[in-house]
């Protein structure tokens, strides 16, 4: 039942072939046997029963509130929850209890979905691996999979689990490693450089990352205002359609919104593709890209050829400056964003009371963490009144290019652009973690980011395995609120491609040595 | 009479006395004041070249709105502390501004009674700086694209030796931008503590930028009195300057003429137009002291700011503001902000109301600028005209003379007076029908100011101040004051016709003010000439 669908759950909870409060204990005992995978860093046990009881309710009463009623759902720790600790993985909220619901958060709430807790991050979602929050690293589950375990090379026994799992990607891995490990059916992230995408590909999920303004961010404490947009975790294309349809349109509290309202949509059968433009842009050969995603890649282009859409190789010739360009916005607006984590509010306080500025510094000194303090001091230097011109407002000229050179590609008549969504698969934390939060982050955001720079949608399918047995996406991105086009193309390339589910034996393994360890711990 | 509009500063500097007569002093001539005209001060003993002052002025107005600039909390003056405090405006993570459309319109409102143009898009930016009592780090403001630019104020002040003339100047207003206000923070430091009030963070401000166009510090008093009046006649600000509604930092220099502007100071949060003037003219005396003692200017709160620029406001999408051509055909009007509609719906500002009341009622120019600035004193003052036979021209002495100092005297506002404008015609005809004389009207204001509930006609009665009407009564009385007057009466006769005055007063005081003085002087000229 865990592994099935958000549609088929749905269907099951409709004809009582399963009651919400079984689902939910289901998932939180799941969730209590991955526990090593660090998906979760608040596990909201009681609340999500009740939220469950609720939903039973509705559904005894046959007035269920919707597809979403009685399904679990993980939250990313970086969207605010009433009642429900939200941290951003950091020392600075550690402890923070928002008053109030991000508008995402609510609405999955109103329609009935049980929240089963907040997902790990990187620290403020600055991060591609999901290894730099304050909470440790979330560890991929498919470096538990039989799919994995049989590709890998086997090293010495003991320690051959500790040394070779590997990341899940970032920053919303936490989301990812939730959905992917079975633990839920849907999880929010937040996408500003690709931080739901790339985790998606390496976890093996579709991940959307939906147009900017159309999805509230009211509530996602922010990384990048002009970027940030929440992004939907799930198995399955449809279910993404789904969690889509209950979030989008306008938002009272989120001027950024679109002011048309917005029609949920179910995704037809896709038969005919000839009248499809697919284009393929040169640039996302990047220098670092894996010879076998770029085959996986290629095949994609030639189903899509042989299926009868027009294949063509098109150029985004700013994307190469979409890196830099980011760097320089990302920290700009970092600077500005954490400027109100004083210690005076809410947050993190410092002991040190010398005075009120020793105490600010102190404060955020203690708080943050090396990345975070890095794109702060980056960005103040950016924002400089000296460099503003010379940083700033060339970086903003620069991603004006970049968007612009999408409008030319849509213009040109194509409808969708197919991409490679990570240079590689998952890499083995131990690998991952020789190379510094920016270099790393510089490299793995290359594919996925210039979609944010431009608010393009954009999705991940999982579409084949490597040879190391691990998850290799691809990437689509569509035109501008365009996202019914997106879907419907990225639900019939996942029809085609039949990815492989995970095959996760070791979570029954490790699950029965939970017990055996509780077995012995009670003896001893 | 209470100070109708600010005076202007001649005589202020300290080796500077004569008050310019308009436009910059020849060179070489000492001690030539500026003055409210426009002059330039003597360079005292440095040498020839006289200084000029230049004053430039921005003024923060708190928008009047039920709901603070981008969140739903209340705006109230003394609300116990951080009662009114939303999520936003604490910046908690997560919370996002959403533009108040009120504020917006009374923007756009100020910024065409200042004459101004009004951007139809125009652009939120954060500004930087660190500070406790501003919570999320920055503050949005319009800085670089606002929604107003380029208008003008006129305003009026006296000038001349004897302060009689009024001269009408023109500043220029640079731009109008919306911004939010910080909050407010209490340094304790023998506890080393900071409190900080969260009430005002986030109301809505007008920040009016005014070129430095002006000279001394009467006419940025002036000018800023005039923006005063304006912003409540437009009910955009309630602009109490007492209550931190209006407060103004004044930009100072001193140059010689010629030469390019010297070094900027700023004084900053004033908050009474009194002080506004002293301190600007305190200003630019200290500078041309420090000059002339070889000394340099600083500018001191220059080294306080944030090195950090501004940023665009990521999370507003730009102010859209539309006219009747530019309005699209399917807009929720209730949505939008038409600046057409809102210029057809403009009152008459001061400036207008003032031309109105001396052309309608005939008063002198200076009295229309008393009346305006007193709160509720034209509405007073045009009831009692309405009320009464008497000439508007004769009933503004009684309003400005009698009421006005009175209520001064004791620190009334004009509602508060306790004798109402139908209580003042009540009297006022009283005069104007003759039944009693303008003494003993006098007397009966005393008696309203008690307020005791008595109409003026139960007070005349009470005290029997109503004119003797009985002609052969005052002709008796005029006779006993010729019996007992040999000295004037020869006087008179003599031909010194001066002397029947104090025959008169006499009368008067033997009846007490009762009597009609017209009368009096037609029967005592009767008996003189007998």
């Amino acid at each position: 039942m865990l592994r099935a669908s958000l549609r088929e759950v749905s269907a099951a909870l409709k004809e009582g072939r399963v009651s919400p409060t079984e689902l939910c204990r289901r998932c939180l005992s799941l969730i209590k046997s991955t526990k090593f995978l660090n998906a979760y860093i608040t596990v909201a046990e009681e609340a999500a029963l009740k939220q469950a009881e609720e939903s039973e309710k509705r559904y005894s009463r046959g007035q269920p509130l919707g597809v979403l009623d009685g399904i679990p759902i993980a939250v990313k720790d970086n969207f605010n929850t009433a009642g429900i600790e939200t941290t951003c993985a950091s020392n600075m909220l550690k402890g923070y209890v928002s008053p109030y619901n991000a508008t995402v958060v609510q609405k999955l709430m109103d329609q009935g979905a049980v929240l089963l807790g907040k997902t790990n991050l990187d620290e403020f979602a600055m991060g591609s691996g999901s290894t730099d929050g304050v909470f440790g690293p979330v560890r991929n589950p498919w470096s538990y999979s039989r799919q994995y375990k049989e590709k890998s090379v086997p090293k010495s026994d003991s320690e051959d689990e500790e040394s070779n799992w590997v990341i899940t990607g970032g920053s919303s891995g936490g989301s990812a490693a939730a959905v992917s490990s079975f633990t839920c059916f849907a999880a929010l992230g937040s996408d500003t450089g690709g931080s739901t995408r790339n985790p998606a590909a390496h976890c093996g999920l579709v991940g959307l990352k939906p147009t900017y303004g159309l999805i509230s961010r009211h509530g996602l404490i922010p990384l990048v205002n002009s970027m940030d947009v929440p992004g939907i975790l799930t198995r399955c294309v449809d279910d993404a359609a789904v969690v889509l349809g209950s979030l989008a349109g306008h938002d009272l509290k989120d001027s950024t919104t679109i002011q048309d309202s917005f029609k949920p949509f179910e995704l037809p059968n896709l038969t005919d593709i000839s009248k499809l433009s697919i284009g393929i842009p040169k640039e996302y050969h990047a220098p670092g890209l894996s010879s076998e995603i770029l085959a996986v890649w290629s095949k994609a282009a030639d189903l899509f050829k042989s299926a009868g859409a027009k294949v063509i190789e098109v150029s985004l010739p700013h994307t190469r400056y979409s890196i830099v360009c980011y760097h320089v916005l990302c920290a700009a607006e970092v600077a500005s964003n954490m400027a109100r984590f004083d210690g005076l509010e809410y947050g993190h306080r410092s002991d040190m009371n010398k005075s009120t500025e020793s105490m600010y510094a102190a404060t955020r000194r203690e708080g943050f963490n090396d990345v975070v303090r890095g794109r702060i001091l980056s960005g103040n230097y950016f924002l400089l009144k000296q460099n503003y011109e010379n940083y700033f407002i060339k970086a903003q000229k620069v991603r004006r290019l970049i968007a612009n050179d999408f409008v030319k590609v849509f213009r040109s008549g194509v409808d969708i652009l197919l991409t490679p969504t990570t240079l590689s698969d998952a890499v083995p934390y131990m690998e991952f973690i020789k190379e510094d939060n920016r270099t790393r982050s510089a490299q793995d955001d290359i594919l996925t980011q210039a979609a944010n720079m431009a608010g393009l949608p954009a999705i991940n399918v999982p579409t084949a395995l490597s040879e190391r047995g691990l998850p290799v996406g691809l990437q689509f991105i569509g035109r501008s609120f365009q996202e019914k086009q997106l879907l419907t193309v990225a639900r019939w390339f996942e029809k085609q491609v039949k990815f492989p589910m995970i095959q996760l034996e070791v979570v029954k393994r490790h699950d029965h040595d939970v017990v055996q360890h509780q077995k012995s711990a009670s003896f001893s | 009479m209470a100070a109708a509009v600010a005076r202007g500063c001649g005589g202020l500097w300290r080796r500077a006395r004569q008050c310019g007569a308009g436009g910059p002093a020849p060179h070489g001539q000492r001690a030539v004041a500026s003055s409210a005209t426009g002059g330039a001060v003597s360079a005292g003993k440095s040498g020839l070249a006289p200084w000029v002052p230049v004053v430039g002025l921005e003024i923060h107005a708190q928008i009047s709105s039920n709901s603070k600039l981008f969140s739903g909390s209340q705006v109230q003056f003394a609300a116990p502390p951080n009662s009114l405090v939303s999520f936003f405006d604490a910046s908690l993570p997560g919370t996002l501004p959403v533009l108040n459309r009120r504020c917006v319109e009374a923007a756009v409102m100020t910024g065409l009674a200042l004459n101004c143009s009004i951007n139809k898009k125009s652009l939120f930016d954060r500004k930087h700086y660190f500070y406790a009592d501003l919570p999320a780090g920055y503050q949005i403001t319009q800085q670089r694209v606002p929604i107003a630019v380029n208008g003008s104020l006129s305003y009026s002040l006296c000038t001349g030796n004897k302060m009689s003339q009024m001269v009408t100047k023109t500043v220029r207003i640079k731009q109008i931008q919306l911004e939010q206000d910080s909050g407010k923070s209490l340094h304790d430091d023998t506890r080393s503590q900071t409190l900080v009030d969260l009430n005002r963070a986030g109301v809505g401000l007008m920040e009016v930028v005014m070129e430095p166009d002006m000279c001394c510090g009467e006419e940025a008093a002036a000018a800023v009195r005039e923006l005063q009046l304006i912003l409540q006649t437009l009910g955009s600000s309630q602009a109490v300057m007492a209550e931190g509604q209006l407060r103004v930092d004044a930009n100072v220099s001193v140059h010689h003429p010629g030469e390019p502007y010297g070094v900027r100071t700023e004084v900053k949060n004033i908050n009474s137009i009194r002080f506004l003037a002293k301190a600007v003219d305190y200003e630019i005396q200290r500078q041309i002291e420090e000059l002339e003692n070889g000394g340099t200017i600083l500018n001191e709160t220059r080294a306080f700011d944030s090195k950090l620029g501004f940023m665009p406001e990521p999370n507003l999408p730009p102010l859209i503001v539309y006219d009747a051509k530019s309005l699209p055909a399917n807009m929720n009007h209730q949505q939008v902000v038409n600046i057409d509609w809102i210029h057809e719906r403009l009152p008459d500002l001061p400036s207008v109301k003032r031309e109105k009341l001396v052309e309608q009622y005939g008063i002198l120019p200076e009295h229309s600028f008393t009346l305006l600035n007193e709160e509720g004193l034209t509405e007073f003052y045009e009831n009692v005209v309405k009320q009464t036979q008497m000439k508007p021209k004769k009933v503004i002495g009684w309003i400005l003379n009698d009421l006005l100092s009175y209520l001064k005297q004791h620190s009334l506002t004009v509602k508060e007076s306790p004798v109402s404008s139908f209580l003042l015609a009540d009297l006022l005809n009283l005069l104007e029908k003759k039944d009693i004389s303008s003494t003993a009207a006098k007397q009966v204001l005393a008696e309203l100011w008690k307020g005791e509930g008595k109409t003026p006609l139960e007070i005349v009665k009470e005290k029997k101040l109503e004119l003797i009407q009985d002609q052969k009564e005052l002709e008796q009385i005029c006779q006993a004051v010729i019996d007992g007057q040999e000295n004037e009466v020869m006087a008179i006769k003599a031909g010194n016709q001066k002397v029947l005055n104090k025959l008169i007063g006499l009368v008067q005081r033997e009846t007490q003010g009762r009597s009609n003085p017209v009368l009096v002087k037609q029967l005592l000229e009767k008996k003189l000439s007998e």
